[in-house]
């Protein structure tokens, strides 16, 4: 990452940043944005490798997952509304009180189940993301493969619309905030762990966040690595004419292969509600910058776009600092764009690409 | 008649009647009205430069609308520093867009298919946020770039002094609102229409159809092909310039949310809409596209109540709530669900389902009546 070192080295050279907290701090700050980053283009090379389509529907489904979880929390919080005669409002009028009704019957449990809706709400969203991806692949994709890729990106988009105009029509054009539960809605003091001093602290949702990415990345590559199913899906991204010759049906692995891509999508969005409240045009926000990151790590390469992703959130917090933004203003803003405009012109195949891959 | 079109000036003449006749045949339509007899003008020559890149050469961008706002600002600027002139302000406009587009061109031509449409619309994406936050002093971010008293528009200044309130654009002395400024507009259509009908005519052309069938074995022929399709998405980008300031022209401001991608989205629809690769396609889809959404956008539930009104009470709320979602607000939910219909059922657009209705008619195979069928003759496998 020569582009990093010349950022760091820059910055300390200026005298402007000789805190080495502060340079932690915005590594931690990139880590959860790469980490969605990495989750959304993970999903779309899944899809490309296998499929061969680029679906610009993909930050639809993120949005769709972010928007599982506010479903969920608000069918959680549905209000049961008592009159308190007991009590009186300075009215005279007696006092309303309103309790969820997951309180009324579970009590302390309920509380905490409505304080846990938004890691909860991913056992929700798994099978609904499975089956919107399935059904979109079914229903829609599946047409598409024969079609020029134009047409693809075009249908895709058209989708893409279609999803987002529907939210903003039942949930509103405003984004919906989501709490994390309490115990993690704090900061941690990573500064006192790791030596660093007493000022580094982080909040305590985006290091789940991380984990969280982490640990999904890790059950995808796993889940393709080490089980048959996986190898099969694998042979199938080098060669699908062969594996079918073999007698697989290659093609319905390749719909559970969207599934789980949309589930991966999804879940990226469900974790990601309380670090920012959704709204209907989220997904196209990010599915823009994931597309750089896929472009960046290499078409086809699925650790290209873990790296990539992590990588450009990173380097993306880094140009957010105020040391750098105050030497040209904006940086933060189109880094990403500009990275991937430099990689593009020195390495056109990305980081990782593989010769080949999408080349006439 | 066939032949007559065929033969240029024939064309051109008929092309200019049509046009410039607008405001009479489109008033049994109640588009007649001014504002949206320029949108109409304009958004074609939005399209027809778009169907140049893609219609010729198969390069689907995905970022045109960066050039459409770019030329507004340009124009705008234009205003502000010298001249209310509106000649001025189209060619600023029209050559800093065209200049935007060759630094643009230049790094995405390096890829084609799928990655070049990714970075088009990376590079929009990147200019919406130069517009809206970055360049601010320069485009006056969120608010949108306007005129104000204290612009220095020094050849006004120097020969009339500054009246009083701002001025408002014109073409040696012809006010450039209303009737005029459609004029204006229908006037580089026109000339539009021109140059995009010579560059489909010519060796150009042809070497562009060229790349869009096979590039490789183009370059095996010994082309290089980089320069002609660099040339193409030039003429394009300088088309949606032109388009941007004529709207900077008709309302004197510009602002980020015209380089949004949904703006891009906007006029890849027109084109596929009216019929790629076909000359008037574009410009046709661009109309629709416009007239339904100026249409469907002013709908309100009140309105749909009335339009239900025939429905028994229970009946007609829900028909009002079904419809409710695809009018007023919710006309982008329209946009997209056409989109996709159009590409799924009738990749050609309009044109090719006009030249099914011909066939049939001319083969004699399918009998009246069967045009609806006919357009969705082609099933998605």
């Amino acid at each position: 990452m020569p582009i990093l070192h010349l950022l760091l080295e820059h910055s300390v050279d200026n005298g402007a940043l000789r805190n080495m907290d502060a340079i932690f701090l915005q590594f931690l700050n990139g880590l959860d944005k790469g980490g969605a980053y990495a989750l959304i283009a993970l999903g779309l090379t899944l899809v490309f490798g296998t499929l061969g389509v680029v679906n610009f529907a993909h930050g639809a489904l993120f949005m769709l997952g972010a928007f599982c979880a506010v479903t969920f929390n608000k069918l959680l919080s549905l209000e049961l509304v008592v009159l308190d005669e007991t009590k009186t409002t300075a009215w005279g009028t007696a006092l309303e009180v309103r309790t969820a009704y997951i309180e009324n019957w579970f009590g302390d449990f309920g509380t905490t189940i409505l304080d846990y809706s938004v890691p909860i709400s991913i056992i929700v969203a798994i099978p609904v993301m499975l089956l919107i991806g399935i059904a979109m692949e079914r229903g829609l994709i599946k047409y598409f493969y024969k079609r020029p890729h134009a047409d693809q990106i075009l249908v895709t988009f058209g989708m893409a619309i279609v999803i987002q105009e529907i939210i903003k029509h039942y949930f509103g054009a405003n984004p919906i905030p989501q709490s994390a539960p309490d115990i993690v809605s704090g900061s941690a003091n990573i500064g006192l762990w790791l030596g660093l001093g007493d000022n580094v602290v982080y909040p305590w949702w985006r290091l789940v966040y991380f984990a969280f990415s982490a640990f999904i990345i890790a059950a995808v590559f796993a889940f393709l690595q080490f089980t048959t199913y996986g190898m099969v899906v694998r042979a199938g991204m080098r060669d699908s004419e062969t594996v079918g010759l073999l007698g697989i049906n290659i093609e319905k692995r390749f719909t559970v292969v969207f599934g789980l891509a949309a589930v991966v999508a999804g879940l990226a969005g469900v974790m990601y509600t309380p670090i920012l409240p959704p709204d209907y045009h989220m997904g196209m926000d990010f599915l823009v910058l994931s597309f750089v990151v896929v472009v960046v790590g290499g078409m086809g390469s699925l650790p290209g776009a873990v790296l990539a992703g992590f990588m450009l959130g990173i380097l993306q917090s880094f140009a957010s600092m105020n040391e750098i933004t105050s030497l040209f203003p904006g940086i933060d803003q189109i880094i990403i764009y500009l990275v991937a405009v430099v990689i593009l012109l020195t390495m056109p195949r990305g980081l990782l690409g593989r010769e080949g891959v999408m080349e006439e | 008649m066939k032949q007559l079109l065929s033969k240029e000036p024939f064309a051109l003449l008929l092309f200019s009647a049509v046009i410039l006749t607008m405001p009479i045949w489109l008033a049994p339509l109640g588009a007649n009205y001014p504002d949206l007899l320029q949108k109409f003008a304009i958004y074609a020559i939005f399209a027809m430069g778009f169907n140049i890149l893609f219609g010729l050469t198969g390069y689907l961008s995905f970022g045109h609308a960066a050039f459409l706002g770019v030329g507004s600002y340009a124009a705008v600027w234009s205003f502000k520093l010298f001249t209310m002139n509106v000649l001025p302000a189209v060619l600023f406009g029209t050559a800093f867009a065209g200049g935007v587009a060759l630094l643009i061109g230049f790094v995405c031509l390096r890829r084609s298919g799928i990655y070049f449409s990714i970075l088009t619309l990376a590079f929009a994406q990147m200019f919406y946020n130069l517009a809206y936050s970055v360049m601010t002093p320069i485009t006056n971010g969120e608010t949108g770039l306007q005129l104000t008293l204290q612009d220095p528009r020094i050849i006004d200044r120097a020969l009339a002094p500054a009246g009083q309130g701002l001025p408002s654009t014109e073409l040696f002395g012809l006010s450039m609102s209303g009737y005029s400024g459609f004029y204006f507009c229908a006037t580089m259509l026109i000339i539009c229409f021109f140059i995009s009908r010579r560059i489909f005519k010519s060796p150009f052309g042809l070497t562009l159809l060229g790349i869009k069938s096979n590039q490789t074995r183009m370059n095996y022929t010994g082309f290089n092909t980089r320069p002609y399709t660099l040339t193409a998405f030039v003429i394009s980008g300088m088309f949606a310039g032109l388009a941007g300031s004529l709207l900077a022209v008709t309302d004197p401001l510009a602002g980020a949310e015209r380089m949004q991608w949904t703006a891009s989205g906007e006029v890849v629809l027109m084109t596929i809409l009216g019929g790629v690769g076909t000359l008037i396609g574009p410009m046709l889809g661009a109309w629709i596209i416009k007239y339904f959404e100026n249409i469907f956008s002013s709908f309100n539930d009140d309105a749909l109540q009335q339009v239900y009104s025939f429905l028994p009470e229970g009946l007609r709320n829900m028909a009002v709530d079904l419809s409710s979602l695809f009018v007023g607000e919710g006309w982008h939910l329209t946009l997209g669900v056409l989109f996709m219909l159009i590409v799924i059922f009738l990749p050609g657009g309009l044109m090719e389902g006009w030249r099914r209705i011909v066939r049939r008619f001319r083969g004699g195979g399918g009998g009246e009546g069967e045009s609806a069928p006919a357009a969705t003759a082609q099933p998605a496998e």
